[in-house]
Order: structure tokens, then C-alpha cells, then sequence
């Protein structure tokens, strides 16, 4: 760590990784529920469990988007953060606003909770990722302006990198974007085609932009290779990236009520869509293959190819899965969506996040450049821990999903949606098992940062 | 990469590329706006029904049914999909009413239950209505069959 202020990006990092334990938690309550009925019935209902669920993955993500903003705009800057105080500040908002709409989700019936928060002033809750009342909804407006304005004069004032001039455009995109989760008219289809601009724009447009400026940061820190060389390729992966995603929205204007040249549009373009992350793979692979130099912090590393890899399986390969408009016709709606969404989230935003979080946190708990070789030991297997079980609950999703799009709806007889998922429940046993582990992988992760952190950092050369 | 493609080119494809094919999706999202009156029903929204259904999707949105259920296949996969429900349940709102109003408030031992809301009449009625005008929204043939 070169600049004090950094060091706000520490508070960020625990704040989100707390929020991670707490969307796994729930997750395995939604995987259970699926199982038993009835469970925590009718004290914590599905749609309650999921919105924390996915709310908690949402706010965790951005808090580290955040945190590693903090970290990488003044080292690439090479400058102090314009006002530190400002960052803490909204560290503690936005921490605030996110506990209190949880303990509103749990504590409130959720119509009690929008009659409470005024949602009939503007109604912007009830809409999937969006449920957050409409005052949150302000309050991460108010703290993404604040982040933007510190983070925008900071790289103003100086050196300015591709990565910092990235990473700003895609943290600006990302807040612009946001802005129509403010539209919800009660014409479905003109409230579903634009809540598409907050959701696709921004995990398959904007987000991008933002996974590859960290990507490319770590790349550089960590291999030494010339920094001309890793800009080329940032560029051109989110040149693809955006060319191809933008009018990829249309995979989701096929059956919304839009017109019909969707299929074709959206079929074309999001098929193309997993080219920018193939390139990310080779980018990856390539830079650690020609590095310059051999970095400690060997957890850091694995993250960063983890990433790349598992970013493509999950967005490029599944997403292309069922991107085709002929195909999407059957599968649309179904456990073959949720195999996908999860191992996209995962491989793309999760891992980024834990790549940065990997490469930083030692330096910012005081080491020089990595955690001990039993932290590091530790951080490894709970890499593997959490990528084998994702690929796994992934592929049994996949397994309930084909099962349930031949039940539901191409058998000569299709069954009723309740008679299928019952059918299909020793898929939906074994998820939940895999999440389990997946926990397991968690727990191991959040250890590995105090079992080891008494003992001496890994030097070059040594081990 | 090699030498002779330079960073310049690649920032410009990147400036470039993205400019173009953002304005193309505004010039596609304009041709949409002008074909979807023939599409959405918007035609129910301004009709007798119209404040009923607006109701309906308040209903709707303040008890966070997407949460569970699929409408035009987004959503959850918990429950099934409700854009056709009208249809399924063979084009009865009374029926939609029935079931909503009937959901015992302690759930189905061991089954996945769906709250009791407690909806007055006029609610439930303005759900259904909601509901109806969704499975008259032109969705190009989706979802395959009645089953959602
Ligand atoms: C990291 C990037 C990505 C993430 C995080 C992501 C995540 C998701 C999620 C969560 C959904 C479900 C949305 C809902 O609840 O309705 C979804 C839907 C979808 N995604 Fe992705 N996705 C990514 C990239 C891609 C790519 C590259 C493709 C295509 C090649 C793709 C194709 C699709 C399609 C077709 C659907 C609609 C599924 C349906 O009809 O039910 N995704 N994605
Ligand atoms: C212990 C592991 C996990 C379990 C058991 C689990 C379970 C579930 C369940 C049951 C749902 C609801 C599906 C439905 O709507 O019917 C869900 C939704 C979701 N989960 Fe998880 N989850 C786990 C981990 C994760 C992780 C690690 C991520 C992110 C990387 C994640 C991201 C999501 C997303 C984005 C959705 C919404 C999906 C969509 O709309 O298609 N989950 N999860
Ligand atoms: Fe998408």
C-alpha cells in the first residue's frame, strides 16, 4: 500500500464479506425451502428469504466495487484520495441503509414495509432485484453520487490510466443505469423492457467494464507485464464487450410483449456475447504465462485465472446455453435460468471481488506484499472449495432445469408446474448438499484470515 | 497481440464501436416504442378496468408475488408462472379470487404455500383483473402451452 487513503478500502472489504456470509446463509434457507415446503413458514416466507438473498449478493458486490475503487484509483493515480473522510462517511450510510432494509425485510410483513416507507409516493419496489424500498433506493443513489464525485477528482487530479479512466466509465454507467430502476409505469411491458436497462446493462454492459479495469490492475501487479501491453487487450475485450452486449439486451425482449424482430436481434448479438469473456481467458492466461516476475501472494493469482475461466463458463458458455430465442422458447423461466444466473454472478462479479480482495487485504493488514503460507494454504482450498461446489450446484440446477422444460413443456402430456418440481427433487437435494460445501468453502475463506496471520509472510525465493 | 494493431486502435473500436451500437439500440428501442400499442393491451389500461388493474399491479409489486412466482417468465422459479394463469384457469377471474382468497394462513404441512394475504373482495378483484390483462399482452406465442 503506497497511499494512507487506501486504507479506506478495508472497512469496505469485511462490510462485504460479511454480506457475503449472509447471502450464502440464505441461500441454503431458499434451498431448503425448496425441499420442505413449509419451512420457516410463515415467519420467513420464499419471497422474503430470496429478496435477502439476492439484495444481500447486489449490496455486497457494489460495496466491493467500492472497496476496490479506494484501493486501485490512488495507487494508479498515484495520489492520495481527494477526501478520505467523505469515503468513511459513506462506508457508514450506505452500511446503515443496507442493515435497515434487511431488518425491514425480516421484522415487516413486506407490504406493511411499503406502506411504512411511502412506496405509494413512488412506486419502485416489488420488482425482482429491485425490491429495496424507495428511499433506499435514494440513500445508493446519494452514496454512488458521493463515490463518484471522490473517485472522479481524485483521478482528475492525477496520473491518469486506462484502468482508472475504465473503471470510472463503467462505475458511471453503472449509477446512470440505476436511474430506471426510478421508472415503473403500470404498463407491464414498458416497466419490464426498461427494468432490463438496470439488469442486463448492467451485468452483461456496464459491470463489465468495471470487472475487467480490476482484472487488469491485479494482472499488472501481479506479473509485472508492461502496462502498454495489458491496456491494448483491456481495450479491445470491452470494446467487444459493449458491441456485442447493448443490443444483446434484446434476449430479453423475445416474450415480453415486444415485437418479434427481438429473436433475432437479441438471438445474434448476446450470441456473440461470450467472445469478449473468452478473450478475458486468454488475456488472463497469457499475462501469467509472459510474467515478468513471480508475486507471492500465489492466492491472488489463482483468483485472477479462476475469474477468467469461470466467468466465461458461467456468462459465456450457459448464457449462450439458452440465448437462442428457439431454445430460450422452452427454457425461459426455468432452473436453467437460476444455474446460469448463479454461475455467472459467481464466476464473473464474485470472484473478481475476492481477486481484489485477495491482492489487497494482506497489504492492507500491514504485510508487504502477501498473508503466510498457511493464510494463503488456506485461501486456496477455500477457492476450490467454493468454485467446485458452484460448478456443481450449477450443473445439478442444469440437470432439475432440462427435466423440467421436457415435464412442463415438451412432453405430448405436459404436467402442472407443482407435479414437476416434485419430481425433480432429488436435483434440488443434491444442490443443497452442494451448497453446504459451498459454505464450508466460505467459512474456510473468512478463516484464512486470522488462523496463519500470526506467522511471517511469504518471501520470493522461499517457499 | 502484435505490434502493428496499437492501443490508439483498440481505444478507438472501443469509442467507436460502443457509440454506434448504443444508437442503434436507441434506434431499435424507438421502433419498439412506436409497434408496442398494438402489442402490450394497453387498450385494458385506458378502459373500464384500467384503475382496477393499475391497483392490481400496486397489489402486485407491494407483496412481492414475483418473489415467488414467475409473469412472462421473469421472476422466481419457486411457484408457477402467472402470466397465463387467466388462461388456466380456464378465463375466470373468480377462480384467480378463489384461489388467492383460500391459502391457509399456516401453509400446507411439508408442501411450498402461498401466504395468506388477506385481501378484501375489492383487492382480489383487482388483482385478477390484472392478471387477465398480462395473458392478453401479445408475448409472441409464450409460454408453449398452458402449464406456464
Ligand atoms: C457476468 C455476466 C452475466 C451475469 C451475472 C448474468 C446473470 C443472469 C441472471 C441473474 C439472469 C436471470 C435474470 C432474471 O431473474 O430474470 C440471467 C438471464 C439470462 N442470461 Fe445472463 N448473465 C450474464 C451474462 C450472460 C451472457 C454473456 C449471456 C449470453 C450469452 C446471457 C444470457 C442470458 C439469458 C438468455 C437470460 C434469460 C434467461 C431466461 O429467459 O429465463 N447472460 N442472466
Ligand atoms: C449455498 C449456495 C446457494 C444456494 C443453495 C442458493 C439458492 C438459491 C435459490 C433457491 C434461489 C431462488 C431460485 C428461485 O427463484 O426459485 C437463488 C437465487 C439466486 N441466487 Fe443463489 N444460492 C446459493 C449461492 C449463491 C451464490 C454464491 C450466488 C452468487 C454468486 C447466488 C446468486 C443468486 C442469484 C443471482 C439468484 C437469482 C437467480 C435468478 O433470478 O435467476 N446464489 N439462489
Ligand atoms: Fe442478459
Amino acid at each position: 500500500m503506497t497511499y494512507k487513503s487506501q486504507s479506506v478500502a478495508k472497512l469496505y472489504f469485511i462490510a462485504a464479506i460479511a454480506l457475503f456470509a449472509a447471502q450464502i446463509l440464505f441461500g441454503l434457507i431458499l434451498g431448503l425451502q425448496y425441499l420442505i415446503g413449509d419451512f420457516l413458514f410463515p415467519a420467513i416466507p420464499f419471497n422474503v428469504a430470496r429478496m435477502v438473498h439476492t439484495n444481500a449478493l447486489i449490496v455486497w458486490l457494489l460495496m466491493a466495487f467500492m472497496g476496490a475503487s479506494y484501493y486501485l484509483v490512488p495507487e494508479e493515480a498515484e495520489t492520495e484520495l481527494f477526501a478520505p473522510w467523505l469515503a468513511t462517511a459513506m462506508f457508514w450510510i450506505f452500511l446503515l441503509a443496507a442493515a435497515a432494509t434487511v431488518a425491514g425485510y425480516l421484522l415487516f410483513s413486506y407490504s406493511d414495509l411499503a406502506a411504512l416507507t411511502m412506496n405509494e409516493l413512488l412506486p419502485t419496489m416489488g420488482r425482482e432485484f429491485l425490491e429495496q424500498p424507495t428511499i433506499t433506493k435514494l440513500g445508493i443513489v446519494v452514496v454512488a453520487l458521493a463515490f463518484l464525485f471522490n473517485i472522479g477528482i481524485t483521478i482528475l487530479k492525477g496520473r491518469k490510466t486506462v484502468v482508472n479512466l475504465v473503471l470510472l466509465m463503467g462505475l458511471t454507467g453503472l449509477a446512470v443505469f440505476f436511474l430506471f430502476s426510478f421508472y415503473n409505469p403500470t404498463n407491464l411491458v414498458l416497466d419490464k423492457y426498461y427494468w432490463w436497462w438496470v439488469v442486463h446493462l448492467w451485468v452483461e454492459g456496464v459491470w463489465e467494464l468495471i470487472l475487467g479495469a480490476i482484472l487488469a490492475f491485479v494482472l499488472i501487479k501481479v506479473t509485472g507485464v508492461d502496462r502498454e501491453v495489458i491496456e491494448k487487450w483491456l481495450y479491445i475485450i470491452i470494446a467487444m464487450t459493449l458491441i456485442t452486449g447493448i443490443v444483446g439486451t434484446g434476449h430479453h425482449f423475445f416474450w415480453i410483449g415486444t415485437p418479434e424482430y427481438w429473436q433475432w436481434w437479441g438471438s445474434i448479438f448476446s450470441a456473440l456475447e461470450p467472445i469478449p469473456f473468452f478473450m478475458m481467458t486468454v488475456f488472463a492466461f497469457n499475462m501469467v504465462n509472459k510474467r515478468r516476475r513471480e508475486h507471492p501472494n500465489k492466492a491472488a493469482v489463482l483468483w485472477a485465472l479462476g475469474t477468467a475461466v469461470m466467468a466465461f463458463l458461467g456468462a459465456g458458455v450457459w448464457g449462450f446455453l439458452h440465448t437462442l430465442s428457439p431454445v430460450n422458447y422452452y427454457t425461459h423461466g426455468s432452473q436453467i435460468t437460476a444455474a446460469h444466473g448463479h454461475m455467472a454472478f459467481y464466476g464473473a462479479y464474485v470472484m473478481i471481488n475476492l481477486t481484489i480482495i485477495s491482492y489487497a487485504m494482506p497489504l492492507l493488514r500491514g504485510r508487504n506484499a502477501a498473508n503466510s503460507n498457511k493464510q494463503q494454504t488456506l485461501e486456496m482450498w477455500s477457492f476450490w472449495l467454493m468454485t467446485i461446489s458452484m460448478v456443481f450446484i450449477t450443473l445439478f440446477l442444469t440437470g432439475a432445469g432440462i427435466l423440467q422444460v421436457y415435464l412442463q413443456r415438451v412432453a405430448e402430456a405436459p404436467q402442472p408446474f407443482m407435479a414437476v418440481q416434485d419430481q425433480i427433487a432429488l436435483f434440488y437435494w443434491l444442490r443443497e448438499i452442494a451448497g453446504l460445501i459451498f459454505l464450508i468453502g466460505v467459512v474456510t475463506y473468512i478463516a484464512s484470515f486470522f488462523i496463519g496471520q500470526d506467522e511471517p509472510e511469504v518471501v520470493l525465493g522461499e517457499s | 497481440m502484435s505490434g502493428a494493431f496499437t492501443k490508439t486502435m483498440a481505444r478507438n473500436i472501443f469509442y467507436g464501436g460502443s457509440a454506434f451500437f448504443f444508437l442503434l439500440f436507441l434506434a431499435l428501442t424507438f421502433d419498439s416504442m412506436g409497434q408496442l400499442p398494438s402489442r402490450d393491451n394497453r387498450a385494458a389500461l385506458s378502459g373500464p378496468m384500467g384503475p382496477q388493474i393499475a391497483k392490481g399491479k400496486m397489489l402486485w409489486e407491494e407483496n412481492d408475488c414475483i418473489g415467488c412466482h414467475t409473469l412472462l417468465g421473469e421472476g422466481a422459479y419457486f411457484a408457477p408462472e402467472l402470466g397465463n394463469v387467466y388462461v388456466r384457469f380456464g378465463k375466470s377471474t373468480d377462480a384467480i379470487k378463489g384461489f388467492i382468497a383460500s391459502r391457509p394462513a399456516n401453509g400446507i404441512p411439508g408442501r411450498r404455500s402461498m401466504p395468506q394475504f388477506n385481501f378484501n373482495d375489492e383487492e382480489l378483484t383487482a388483482l385478477a383483473e390484472f392478471l387477465k390483462y398480462v395473458s392478453e399482452i401479445n408475448s409472441a406465442g409464450w409460454p408453449p402451452n398452458d402449464q406456464g
